[in-house]
């Protein structure tokens, strides 16, 4: 589309979980803010979107994506994976740091500017918590800070001990960095590709049991409350996880979470097969883990659902499991598949939107999320009833999905972010 | 709906593809193997050891992992089969030069190869090979991983048959490193499908997998309960190299507990037989006076080792030639 000055949208079904609002009505963008939202708009020289019949919503932030840097060996690009996010209507995505790792302002200035140039949504660098991500020296968080990072975090990289540990949180308390923790004891799931359960049992798969999650969560929460830190918890897999989180955000403790995707839709049973696209980590888990993530998105006492996007290209997946890399592309379907388990009846409508929207925003502590008049515009066009065929219109680099293939409902028409359209289908 | 392990391992008229894993097949498939077995059993001992049933065709051995017995005994089967038998120790060669499991096979396809014998450390990894080999080359799993090693389980099953006569009615005591075992797994498997009455296995808890009762099987923890009364036991080697974490204190206390000696043994029946996949670890898990005592059916086991794994590779050639090309490729 030719850059207009202003863009008009008219009478979409207008959904923003974070105010509430659910109706009919035209939005109008100017110079790249959201202006106003109300019945009848008139732009006259606007370009003009007809939404009628569609779902206009807050641009989606993804609290958790991992992405690749020239060199990094990994597939898919920062170019390739925003366009893909763009194409599945999100806005934001908080990149985890092991994609550089993200140490240095060099590396983040790098990430920005490829974001930049790219032009599709907007990344947000999270900082090694440690230098090298090796968990042992303190990275330099408040340059990192200052450099554009949102947050800090080891991506799941172990950190030497309980010591270094709340010495990085002393550390990011002291600049009000919030933390990214992805719990996982280290010897506990030594070794694991799978959940320690009956498949894995079958299969002879090492297994991860869901206490590896809970011992460390558990010992993290501990450490959080002693410092004061402001925490967000990524990827939670397990009952017992979300019985710890439970207590801690009654009790006020500063914490967040979110869970990803796929552990919500599918379970350890998707291993069958040596299906290596299942193999994430996390590990896929027990059904009545699935079940009980998915009432706890619904009561909030998980915010955010996330993709945990990594692209992986099909030689890193073409191997037995256990020599598979680990992890699933996601910001492609991200979307579809968030709005199937509404039709599923699983998530209310305006729970699981906010889920991908203003949770993230608020877990991240960003300004995005949410349909604000006055602010750079960020949101997508969604045609909710379209099937969308994931075998002609996959984005990602990464072809590893169980999904890729399928036809999903749901078709992002329009994504603006920023104030710029970032994706547009004929 | 089939099982993926069966759609992968049968062609659509249910003859054997594959041979993967004992799990999900028919009984009377595995009845099948362990009748073509006893065909087999007398070719060892004519003047001429060998029938001509793989004549022209090249079963390659991918030891991906070492092990000398089980590779001698499928290079002898397939021998007696009147193929031409390639060893390839691929832990040494390829694969260590950064090449990839794809590649290697990729390479050993265009030797045009009928049949891949694969031993694995990954659990699964036949059945990747298996949906990633063209349509007219067999494969059998020769052990992956913790997985299964089912040419080891059908020949317990045929030295089962053989002494007890079949398996209605029979409890089976399996005995020992349960987690590591991909053998107890293939076992337990053959023994339910076959119509065993009981399977039971016995070990500390730091040797069973989690969920273990969810393979089929009851879990015991003590010898005296777990032996009682039953009509064969199966003591498993002590996997010492895959032990990695305190899973033992030592070798004296587990032999002291779970140890088969004469007096353990008076807790399973009188005419109970006892077996062992080997190597056996003398004083480890199993005293030299049982190894070698009347009821030790150990040697007879290898024996009829050979008889099975020319029955399993006879059959799955025969299924690849019955099948249309392609027609059960791939899950």
């Amino acid at each position: 589309m030719a850059a207009k000055a202003h863009i008009l949208i008219r009478k979409g079904r207008v959904i923003d979980p974070a105010s509430g609002r659910d109706d009919v009505a035209d939005l109008l963008i100017e110079n790249g803010r959201l202006t106003r939202i109300g019945a009848s708009l008139d732009a006259p020289g606007a370009d003009i979107i007809e939404a009628e019949g569609h779902w206009v919503l807050p641009g989606l932030v993804d609290a958790c994506v991992h992405l690749s840097l020239p060199g990094s060996g990994r597939s898919g690009d920062i170019a390739s994976e925003t366009r893909a996010a763009a194409a599945g209507g999100i806005t934001h995505m908080a990149a985890q740091p092991d994609c550089g790792p993200v140490d240095s302002t060099a590396v983040v200035r790098l990430i920005r500017e490829q974001a930049g140039q790219a032009g599709f949504a907007r990344i947000l660098p999270i900082a090694a918590m440690t230098q090298g991500l090796k968990g042992e020296q303190l990275a330099e968080m408040a340059t990192l800070a200052r450099a554009g990072c949102i947050a800090v975090g080891n991506a799941g990289g172990k950190v030497a001990d309980a010591l270094v540990l709340k010495r990085c949180l002393e550390y990011a308390a002291t600049f009000d960095m919030p933390v990214m923790f992805r719990p996982q004891d280290a010897a506990l799931s030594a070794g694991g590709c799978a959940h320690e359960g009956p498949v894995a049992t079958r299969l002879g798969l090492p297994g991860i049991p869901a206490l590896a999650e809970s011992v460390d969560l558990s010992r993290d929460l501990l450490l959080v409350e002693a410092t004061g830190v402001r925490a967000h918890f990524q990827q939670i897999s397990s009952r017992e996880s979300l019985r710890l989180l439970r207590v801690a955000k009654q009790r006020g403790l500063p914490v967040t979470a979110d869970v990803s995707i796929q552990h919500l839709l599918l379970d350890e049973s998707a291993l069958e097969g040596f299906n290596s696209h299942c193999h994430v980590i996390p590990p896929l888990r027990s059904a009545e883990d699935r079940e009980a993530l998915l009432e706890a998105v619904a009561d909030g006492t998980i915010d955010a659902i996330c993709s945990q996007h990594t692209p992986i290209g099909s030689s890193s997946k073409a191997a037995p499991f256990p020599a598979t890399r680990p992890g699933m592309a996601g910001v492609d379907t991200l979307l579809s598949l968030v709005l199937g388990l509404v039709g599923e009846g699983k998530l209310d409508l305006a729970r699981a939107l906010d889920a991908v929207t203003a949770a993230p925003a608020r877990c991240l502590d960003i300004q995005a999320g949410q349909l604000e008049t006055g602010r750079p515009a960020s949101l997508c066009v969604l045609d909710a009833n379209a099937e969308k065929d994931y075998a002609e219109h996959w984005l990602s680099a990464g072809s590893n999905s169980p999904w890729r293939g399928s036809v999903l409902k749901g078709s992002v028409k329009l994504t603006v972010c920023q104030g710029k359209v970032s994706w547009l289908t004929d | 709906m089939l099982a993926p392990s069966s759609r992968v391992q049968l062609t659509d008229d249910g003859k054997l593809r594959h041979f993967l894993t004992t799990e999900h097949l028919p009984r009377s498939l595995l009845e099948d193997i362990l009748d073509t077995a006893a065909s087999f059993v007398d070719v060892g001992g004519r003047s001429i050891k060998k029938v001509p049933l793989l004549r022209g065709k090249t079963v390659v051995n991918l030891f991906f992992e070492s092990s000398t017995r089980t590779r001698s005994t499928f290079e002898l089967a397939a021998q007696r089969l009147s193929a031409d038998v390639l060893n390839l120790d691929i832990a040494k060669s390829a694969t260590s030069k950064g090449e990839t499991l794809l590649d290697t096979l990729r390479n050993l396809e265009a030797m045009a190869a009928d049949m891949f014998v694969v031993r694995h450390q990954d659990s699964g990894a036949p059945f990747f090979i298996a949906n990633e080999v063209t349509p007219d080359v067999a494969v059998i799993n020769a052990g992956d991983g913790r997985h299964a090693h089912p040419t080891q389980a059908m020949l317990d099953m045929y030295t089962i048959r053989h002494y007890k006569g079949g398996f209605e009615g029979l409890k089976v005591a399996i005995v020992g490193d349960i987690l590591h075992s991909r053998v107890a797994r293939s076992q337990v498997h053959a023994l339910n499908t076959l119509g065993a009455e009981e399977v039971r296995l016995i070990a500390p808890k730091t040797l069973l997998p989690v969920d273990a009762e969810a393979l089929g099987a009851t879990v015991f923890t003590d010898m005296a309960h777990g032996l009682k009364d039953v009509d064969v036991v199966i003591m498993l080697r002590l996997q010492k190299e895959r032990m990695d974490s305190a899973l033992l204190p030592s070798e004296g206390e587990f032999f002291r507990l779970y140890g088969l000696n004469n007096e353990k043994l008076q807790y399973a029946k009188e005419d109970a037989i006892v077996m062992h996949p080997g190597p056996i670890n003398r004083g480890v898990e199993i005293a030299s006076e049982v190894a070698d005592g009347p009821r030790s059916v150990i040697l007879n086991q290898v024996t009829f080792g050979i008889a099975v794994r020319m029955a399993v590779m006879s059959m799955a050639i025969s299924g690849q030639d019955s099948a249309p090309a392609g027609g059960a490729h791939g899950s």
